[in-house]
């Protein structure tokens, strides 16, 4: 009976705590990150299961075979039962299965890979909803979002629309950070050369902090960024001020230009606390050359290297059926990755 | 033609601006760092003790000795690693919104570089290594390890690493990285500075100490134990020294590699984890974690051996579960490779890889569970006595399955994406290694240290020490848990967010906790040794111990036991008193023993000057003591006075004073 109540109260007492202050991470705004506080309610539940019994227990039996109560049983030679084996190695054994297929089940899930399948818990994806894609840049020590098919692009200001999926392409300049808004969804690495993806959609209209989770240098600690949830019509009009340049609004804004590869260049360059920038127009292949590190005009982009290496390892190996690049898969583009065969698109390294 | 640069030959890259006067924390510790020398040196002096510290213990390859003096290596460097502990508490604490803190990110980023380093690398290592040193031989019924020259050998190469490490502090930098640095922040083109030289070279020349280390202590277990002693018979100490020094010998080498490959894409333009020309950072994380998840395993594992040791002996009990214990141990041993993606699944693998790595993690907690149910029906039905080393262990087992639990909680992928890199994750690491590993080196410290010196440690100091530790410990760490879930991430020097500031303020006064009990413990081996003479054992068997250690006196002779012993059971020391064991008092015969020599000192002081010159570029002096180096190890296989035999008289004599004493004390 006592013991019952003690496991309640225990199981309370961090849900209390927590409550009393504003942990986003357990409370999150965007569907993603809901399942996965979900997710870490149910793990810990189910772990407490065995948890508490067993904090219990260390605490009676220490009590209970103290030296000075001569009432309880001594066994000094007991030290062998199969019956409690079996439990001490059950137990564990079966809250792992449990949990193991609760892994297995939410990492795929939640792969941030994956396209959505959901506005929330409620809504379905209407069927000809076609996810917004925002490229994502990690700089020294700031965030570029670069919005391809609106042709605008901003810095240290991340504005989506409420309720529409966002597909995020990342990579990074020069360090590895990572990319996390926790009201909106789980992190992922922003790494140089590579490309990771994350699928996520905000539900509730707003203004959340994003930052990079993942140590990078001296200006780290203030690589951070506002991200907007906003209604369709307000991320219209916010698409549409910054094309025109006129974002209404205070904050003196360093003119709305186009970024092209020189203003990349110059942006690239460490800086630290940097204030929002907007910039009207974007060049089109900007972004697949900071992935394949050819922004400056001259250099070799990787995905061309790796295409011309891989052309040559299948000709001089015919005999060889692979013709896999040497690289990992997450370093080539995903023209490449669908078709290894088709003539690689010419990225420009005209000078701008 | 390139103009010869004499200074540049001299100095390399190493110049006065290298020499951090400019900041005041840096300078006061120095200044303290300088007279606390100067007294040491003095005092050394006055007392006239250089002789026999050169001759008893810097050239000693006795094996109780170097573990000793790696247990007051790991010691003294817990007071670094724990002042840069303060340092980062205070800031966070204090840095919020206008105020910037008293550190800058130059500085506030060495800091927790060095914090990580030292703890893992020259705190929790050398403090792990020194009681498998003094223990493991004593409990097996041997004279030694296998090779003792190579163990002096060690010690002093892991001394040098961690003094090398030291050096930066006062010239130049350290890395500014975090502690497994990685690429490409730790590469030239973003980290051009000494900084990850230090890093670099400090590690390596403490991994030569701690790779051969490890072969010394597996080639001992296998070779040295005692008649009688199966491997089914092996204390569970042994047996967890036994795992871990496997751990030891298969995971070192990786970090050798990676560390190399580092340095080369440093100083020699290789592109093995560079952005360009076809390198690949991921390389590095993957092959750092393939080392540095076993590391946490061979930390941890020499732990949950003492913690059995300590819990059979004041429950008056044997160990449950000898059998699964030792299973339990293997099947971590194994699985403690397959789990090392966990430390990246935000990386960007495929929903399958990360699902197999947080599964394989999971299941460690099995064999881990298991070994806590056998602690706990080990206590079932036995006679528990609270003296400080069952106090250390209560305090683990309820702490370590909170720690447990945020382990397996962090292992489940999608719960990782928001808990990678978050505080969540720091508290979840020192609930683990502060609970796991620290609170059972304080056990082990208490439980051996009458064993080493022939008294006690004082209670009362002992017991402040632990009520401060575990109080400031729950102070300083569960606020972190709670920020991790606001989603506070690690590093960070300042913050806007107001409302985080309370709980910053609560985990600093933790640490101020913790550091009472640091003061309480240095405390408490002042008064045990002013008061050594009432806290005297003369029995050698102050607790009523099970293994083998027990059976000889405290401290051991250097030969350790006059008789080797003849085993039966695996608490052989117990059985031996069941069954009316008499200490043999005549018949001593000539002792074979292993002789002192200052070649290992002297090879790991010029291994520590290169690392030096290679850390600032000075490549005469690099070549040099290369070559130097080279010629000692030469020149020490010529000596072939590596041996002695101790009179049987001698023998005699010394135990012949013991049985006086015990006679007397009888």
């Amino acid at each position: 009976m006592i013991s019952s109540l003690a496991r309640r109260l225990l199981l309370a007492l961090p849900v209390l705590l927590l409550s009393a202050c504003n942990t986003v991470v357990m409370k999150p705004s965007g569907d993603i990150a809901a399942q996965q506080a979900n997710l870490i309610v149910v793990a810990t539940a189910l772990m407490l299961l065995i948890i508490v019994p067993v904090i219990a227990l260390i605490i009676l039996f220490a009590w209970r075979y103290r030296k000075n109560n001569t009432t309880a049983i001594y066994t000094p030679d007991w030290d062998h039962s199969t019956r409690l084996e079996l439990v001490i190695w059950g137990a564990p054994l079966l809250i792992i299965i449990a949990l193991g297929l609760i892994t297995w089940i939410s990492t795929h899930v939640l792969d941030p890979y994956r396209p959505l399948q959901r506005l929330d818990a409620a809504r379905p994806i209407p069927m000809d909803t076609k996810p917004l894609i925002v490229e994502v840049v990690a700089l020294d020590w700031k965030w570029l979002f670069i919005y391809p098919e609106q042709g605008i692009a901003t810095v240290n200001e991340l504005v989506v629309p409420v309720d529409v999926p966002v597909r995020f392409k990342i990579t990074a300049s020069t360090v590895m950070n990572s990319f996390f808004i926790p009201a909106l969804a789980g992190q992922i690495y922003a790494m140089p050369g590579m490309q990771t993806s994350l699928n996520a959609v905000i539900n509730k209209a707003g203004t959340y902090d994003g930052f990079s989770a993942n140590y990078s240098g001296a200006g780290f600690s203030d690589m951070r960024f506002k991200f907007h949830g906003k209604d369709q019509a307000g991320f219209d009009a916010w698409v549409k001020s910054v094309k025109a340049g006129t974002v209404n609004g205070a904050g003196a804004l360093a003119g709305n230009g186009a970024l092209d590869r020189a203003t990349y260049l110059e942006l690239e360059k460490p800086s630290e606390r940097v204030a929002v920038h907007r910039y009207s127009s974007v060049d089109g292949e900007l972004y697949g050359a900071i992935l394949n590190r050819c922004v400056v005009s001259g250099t070799a982009c990787m995905n061309e290297t790796m295409m011309a290496d891989a052309h040559a390892n299948h000709h001089a190996g015919a005999a060889e059926k692979s013709t896999k690049p040497a690289m990992s898969a997450e370093s080539v583009t995903d023209s490449i990755r669908t078709t290894p065969s088709l003539p690689v698109k010419k990225v420009s390294n005209a000078p701008i | 033609m390139p103009q010869f640069d004499l200074t540049r030959l001299l100095l390399g890259r190493l110049s006065w601006e290298s020499i951090p006067y400019h900041e005041p924390i840096v300078l006061a510790t120095f200044a303290m760092v300088v007279m606390g020398g100067l007294a040491m040196v003095g005092a050394l002096t006055y007392f006239r003790v250089w002789g026999t510290l050169w001759r008893d213990w810097i050239t000693s390859i006795d094996h109780k000795k170097i573990g000793i003096m790696y247990m007051i290596l790991g010691l003294v460097m817990l007071m670094r690693g724990f002042a840069d502990a303060l340092m980062m508490r205070a800031q966070q604490a204090m840095a919020f919104g206008d105020n910037a803190g008293f550190l800058p990110p130059h500085h506030y980023d060495q800091i927790f570089t060095a914090h990580g380093v030292i703890m893992i690398f020259f705190v929790a290592m050398p403090l792990i290594t020194g009681l498998m040193n003094y223990v493991v031989p004593l409990q097996i019924g041997a004279r030694d390890v296998a090779f003792p020259f190579l163990n002096n050998f060690s010690f002093w190469m892991t001394a040098f690493g961690g003094g090398l490490t030291m050096v930066s502090l006062f010239v130049g930098e350290f890395a500014r990285t975090g502690w497994l640095a990685y690429p490409p922040l730790s590469g030239i083109l973003a980290s051009p500075d000494v900084g990850v030289d230090y890093y670099i070279w400090s590690l390596q020349i403490a991994g030569v100490g701690t790779l051969l280390s490890g072969v010394n202590l597996l080639a001992t277990i296998v070779k040295m134990r005692a008649p009688g002693m199966s491997l089914m018979k092996m204390p569970i100490f042994t047996w967890t020294a036994l795992c871990t020094n496997v751990l030891i010998v298969a995971a070192f080498p990786v970090l050798t590699a990676v560390l190399g490959m580092l340095s080369m894409d440093r100083m020699l333009g290789t592109h093995f984890f560079t952005n360009d020309m076809g390198g690949n950072a991921m390389m590095y994380v993957n092959l750092i974690w393939i080392w540095g998840h076993p590391e946490v395993y061979i930390l941890i594992l020499p732990a949950f051996g003492i913690f059995s040791e300590v819990v059979a002996t004041f429950s008056s009990k044997r160990l449950f579960g000898y059998t699964s214990m030792v299973y339990a141990t293997v099947v971590i041993t194994i699985l403690s490779y397959l789990v090392w993606l966990h430390h990246f699944f935000t990386m960007g693998s495929g929903a399958s890889v990360n699902s197999f790595f947080g599964i394989t993690t999971m299941i460690i907690s099995i064999p881990t569970g298991a070994k806590i149910f056998n602690w706990l029906f080990t206590m079932y039905r036995g006679r528990i006595r609270f003296e400080l080393p069952m106090m250390w262990t209560i305090a683990f087992m309820i702490t370590f399955v909170i720690g447990g639990m945020t382990g397996v909680l962090l292992a489940v992928p999608a719960a990782d994406f928001v808990l990678h890199n978050s505080l969540f994750l720091i508290a979840h690491f020192h609930n683990v290694i502060i609970g796991g590993v620290l609170f059972g080196l304080f056990a082990g410290i208490n439980f051996w240290f009458p064993k080493a010196f022939g008294y006690k440690l004082d209670d009362f100091w002992g017991k402040c020490s632990f009520w401060f530790w575990v109080v400031g410990f729950y102070l300083a760490f569960m606020p972190l848990y709670v920020l991790g879930l606001m989603g506070v991430t690690r590093r960070v020097s300042r913050f806007e967010d107001p409302s985080l500031q309370i709980w910053f303020i609560i985990a600093a006064f933790g640490a101020f906790l913790v550091m009472l009990g640091i003061a309480s413990m240095l405390m408490q081996f002042f008064v045990s040794y002013r008061n050594r003479e009432a806290l005297r054992d003369v029995t050698g068997d102050p607790w009523g111990g099970r293994t083998l250690e027990w059976s000889t006196s405290s401290p051991p002779p250097d030969y350790n036991f006059a008789f080797t012993p003849q085993v039966y059971d695996n608490d052989s020391w117990a059985d031996m008193k069941a069954a009316g064991y008499r200490r043999p008092r005549t018949g001593f015969m000539p002792i074979h023993m292993p002789k002192n020599t200052g070649a290992g000192f002297v090879i790991a002081a010029l291994s520590a000057l290169v690392g030096f010159a290679l850390v600032w570029q000075i490549w005469l002096i690099a070549g040099l003591a290369m070559a130097a180096m080279i010629a000692a190890v030469i020149v020490h296989t010529f000596n072939y006075k590596r041996d002695y035999f101790i009179p049987a008289t001698e023998v005699t004599r010394t135990e012949d004073v013991r049985t006086r004493l015990l006679d007397a004390h009888a």
